[in-house]
């Protein structure tokens, strides 16, 4: 049974929730209501390690309207056992418990809730509480560190170690007769999206809870509550219909729903807890990083040897890995490769996956060096990666799926105009802007994950598609519907997708690029699934006109099945279900990845970044004038919003290489610019042209309905193409981002 | 809440052209206001502190950070805000713009994107791309949809020009 055309997928496709976001209509999180709802504030510690030694309520109490003040002296009953606050995305080590003791881990850690009747008295209130604390030595200063960093002992789940090493890199490196060694940096950023952390606590009748909550995973959300707590799961329902932005801050539960639950469980009230921006900056962020990268090659431009190392922070408490130095060993063809990856520990709170965790930094390390060999040899930095292009997963041995990166090369260098570039640094001006032109290669993996869904038909031929999924603008309630409306040849506005809300079929998580591919796939096959039930049903009607029909005879379209030999020959979809009995039908549809498929291959999307810098050459002052990005990401769903989430990723990769820094005092362990006047993140006039180009490419293994998944690729490549140019144009390197102005008005010129 | 009775002040505040006699404790912002006590969440709560623009309102027509206005000190101003900028379903061309470009992803910031733009425009000295990316400037995207913003305005602005021509 298929439908006559396929009208959605793949089609430019305005978002199904634009009109309640452009009316303000959409809610979020800290936006839902209910009568007698109190107000939690956080209070936040000073310092960033030691204990606290008193706290006096005092003022805080008599505030009016103030109803309770938890402290780690009276917090609600919380489950003892480590395993308990270990969500599905943990790292190894001991979560965080929020008001457990009174040990401080991390500066911004929160030590109070105010919980009143009103926003107002419980800010006051908490302004009010005095707190005194022992503090112990701390240090929140990575290059301190360095010499202590260690091998995570224990693997995070779903994050790769770096491969063994292969062939002789030392050697080889050695051996070759043109090579560079750099030392990178690139601060820790930290992932602000505009909504701040938010949870909604409804308390209701029977101490049933429907919680609100500003998060990437519902049914993770979900679970972390049963678990911290001790309900059951069918007393627990986390919301997230509508998520402003999170970027991986969202993908564990943070502290707000912790407060909003436990003081909800303690006044059997309903409670309201947002962070404020400055505590935004207290929770998990990209790591701090240092890396050196050693590159050989022949000179011819092959590479000979590649060695990628880098020390990266976590906290005291937790070892959070993602995989920084992989892609080095992948990227490029090398017979000759070591990559280490190593942690240290600092006294903050635990980092937290960030847009293309660990690609984002290794990655723009990996391809400033590269560019740096391209200009050892005198070769171009473009043909540079073609000659060395892979053919296979070099680290595992396996076959990718596809790889249309030579096509991003060829066409993101037309449209960009590459070809009319000179390859010596300051070769380019206007007026007094020196001019710079730099590219890098992206990568990210492309997976699929396990996941559910239902498809529903009503009595009257309309739609319903339900999965856990979240979609945090990456635009899935679109995707989702359109794949359904393709499924049965509607139109949009008959099905109506539902995703934000932890009773739906599983989902994972929303990272990882991982939704469109997994979650479209269980409501494709939900979806198909559906279609065979009611083809069936119609076959067993009384005088069925398709009667004699196979399933591949007819096919869907006007809330009809037909013969596609004979349209009028059919029946309507109400009518099938009026026979049937049925109100409604339903099936489901479940996804996982191949384990067989996965002995042999592998999936990564690709892409090839171009940027233009312009930099003042007497102020320092870089614009980034122009970015293509040609993505090969197999099957795109959805151009429109597609396109979206590379601008977003561009945008995001020009801050991490010209803006973005939390700047920490080391002396007191404290970020000191938390807020977004002193942490800079791109605004409109940072941001000027950007084109995006999508290459073809077919991929029948990757995911079942073909596609690779965006949310991340469009950072990866970015910050180093943008570094580049900024050497293309002004002969100088700063290896440390982001590159400000004092860094490349004191950098070496050109010798 | 009625230990603060003696502390509330009487305002009047259109919004949305529907007229509220308010007694407000003189601590709440109106952007706070807005959403807790008035039910109108369009107005978003970004920063708290006038750093990011998605709480941006038009107050008597000007475009306003609400967070960083005490609700009592704008006793008689007329208020719109995103709910109010649809006329009567009919989007406003600035929403519906916004749509047709895709100038948003996760919404958060839109409103006062949106509602920005209408005061960009209403101020009636920006012509150019260029100047419509210096002036949108306090209204941050996380997203980074900002070259979707830039068209989504630059569209509404060139079709008023021609439209201003024509009736020239």
């Amino acid at each position: 049974m298929s439908v006559i055309e396929q009208l959605h997928v793949g089609r430019p496709t305005s978002r199904v929730d634009g009109r309640l976001k452009v009316t303000g209509k959409a809610q979020y999180a800290a936006e839902y209501s209910t009568n007698g709802m109190l107000y939690g504030y956080i209070v936040s510690s000073t310092i960033a390690a030691g204990h606290i030694s008193s706290m006096d309520l005092t003022a805080a109490r008599r505030m009016p309207g103030v109803v309770e003040i938890f402290t780690h002296e009276n917090r609600g009953k919380a489950a003892w056992l480590d395993r308990k606050w270990r969500d599905d995305v943990a790292p190894p080590g001991h979560p965080f418990r929020p008001l457990h003791s009174d040990r401080i881990l991390f500066d911004g850690q929160p030590v109070a809730l105010v919980v009143a009747e009103t926003f107002e008295a419980a800010r006051d209130a908490a302004s009010l509480i005095a707190i005194a604390y022992e503090a112990d030595p701390h240090c929140t200063e990575l290059a301190r560190k360095r010499n202590e960093a260690y091998v995570p002992p224990e693997k995070r789940s779903g994050i790769p170690p770096p491969p063994d090493p292969r062939g002789a890199a030392e050697q080889a490196y050695a051996d070759a007769p043109v090579k560079i060694s750099r030392d990178y940096r690139i601060n820790p950023e930290h992932h602000n999206p505009m909504e701040m952390f938010g949870s909604t606590c409804v308390y209701e009748q029977g101490g049933k809870l429907t919680i609100y909550d500003k998060t990437q995973g519902s049914q993770n959300a979900q679970g972390y509550v049963t678990s911290v707590f001790g309900l059951s799961g069918d007393d627990v329902r986390v919301v997230n219909h509508y998520v402003g932005g999170a970027f991986g801050s969202g993908l564990r539960p943070q502290h707000q729903l912790f407060f909003a639950v436990m003081a909800s469980l303690e006044l059997e009230r309903s409670v309201r807890v947002t962070m404020t921006r400055k505590q935004m900056f207290h929770i998990g962020y990209r790591p701090d990083n240092y890396q050196t990268v050693s590159l050989a090659a022949d000179r011819d431009g092959r590479l000979q040897s590649i060695m990628h190392d880098a020390v990266a922070a976590t906290s005291h408490y937790e070892d959070y890995q993602e995989a920084v130095v992989n892609w080095s060993g992948l990227m490029y063809h090398c017979d000759n490769v070591k990559l280490t990856y190593q942690l240290a520990k600092l006294n903050t709170a635990t980092p937290c996956d960030m847009r293309a965790p660990g690609a984002a930094i290794g990655v723009t390390a990996m391809e400033c060096a590269l560019d740096e060999l391209a200009y050892e040899l005198g070769i171009d930095p473009l043909e540079m990666r073609r000659i060395n292009f892979a053919q296979k997963d070099e680290n595992t041995n396996k076959e990718f799926t596809s790889k249309a990166l030579m096509e991003c090369y060829r066409a993101g260098a037309a449209a960009f105009g590459w070809e009319r570039r000179a390859q010596q640094p300051r070769a380019m001006r206007d007026g007094r802007q020196l001019v710079g032109w730099g590219v890098s290669t992206g990568i990210w993996d492309a997976f699929l994950q396990k996941a559910q869904a239902s498809a529903t038909l009503k009595q009257d031929g309309t739609l319903e598609v339900a999965t856990a999924a979240s979609d945090i603008g990456t635009g899935t309630w679109t995707i989702l519907t359109q794949i359904g409306a393709d499924a049965f040849g509607l139109p949009l506005e008959d099905v109506q997708a539902r995703i934000g809300d932890s009773s739906l079929p599983m989902s994972p998580v929303e990272g990882g690029s991982w939704t469109a591919a997994s979650n479209g796939s269980a409501v494709q096959a939900a979806c198909d699934a559906l279609k065979q039930s009611l083809f069936k049903l119609a076959t067993k009607m009384a005088n069925s006109p398709l009667a004699d029909a196979s399933f591949d005879d007819v096919a869907l379209e006007g809330r009809r099945i037909f013969r596609k030999d004979d349209p009028a020959r059919g029946l309507a979809i109400s009518e099938i279900m009026h026979a049937a009995g049925l109100s409604e039908l339903t099936e489901q549809g479940k996804v996982s990845p191949s384990l067989i498929q996965m002995m042999n291959y592998i999936s990564y999307t690709h892409s090839a970044v171009f940027a233009e810098v312009q930099v003042d050459e007497d102020l320092g002052v870089v614009r980034v004038t122009r970015v293509v990005c040609a993505a090969a990401a197999g099957r795109i769903l959805n151009p429109k919003t597609a396109r979206s989430q590379i601008l977003g990723g561009v945008v995001m990769g020009i801050g991490m290489a010209l803006h973005e820094e939390g700047m920490t005092d080391h002396r007191l362990g404290k970020i000191m610019n938390a807020n977004f006047a002193e942490y800079h993140i791109p605004a409109h006039a940072d941001v000027e042209d950007i084109e995006v180009i999508f290459v073809d490419e077919q991929d029948d293994k990757v995911s079942p309905i073909g596609v690779k998944g965006l949310g991340e690729i469009g950072i990866v490549g970015t910050a180093a193409a943008v570094a580049n140019a900024i050497f293309h144009a002004t002969g100088k390197r700063v290896r440390d981002f982001p590159i400000t102005i004092d860094k490349i008005l004191t950098a070496p010129p050109l010798s | 809440m009625d230990q603060f009775a003696s502390s509330r002040i009487p305002i009047s505040l259109t919004v949305n052209g529907q007229r509220h006699q308010l007694a407000i404790e003189p601590w709440v912002t109106l952007l706070d206001l807005l959403r807790e006590r008035l039910s109108l969440t369009g107005a978003k709560k970004g920063c708290d502190q006038g750093q990011c623009g998605a709480c941006t309102v038009l107050i008597d027509g000007q475009r306003i950070n609400s967070c960083l206005q005490l609700a009592v000190t704008r006793d008689g101003a007329e208020i719109t805000t995103i709910e109010g900028l649809a006329d009567d379903g009919q989007l406003h061309p600035l929403q519906a713009s916004f749509i047709k470009h895709d100038a948003f992803q996760c919404g958060y910031c839109t409103p006062g994107q949106i509602c920005s733009a209408a005061g960009l425009l209403a101020e009636g000295h920006t012509h150019s791309r260029a100047e419509i990316r210096e002036h949108m400037s306090g209204n941050l995207c996380r997203c980074g949809a900002y070259t979707n913003i830039a068209d989504a305005i630059e569209d509404v602005m060139q079709s008023r020009a021609a439209m201003k021509e024509a009736a020239e």
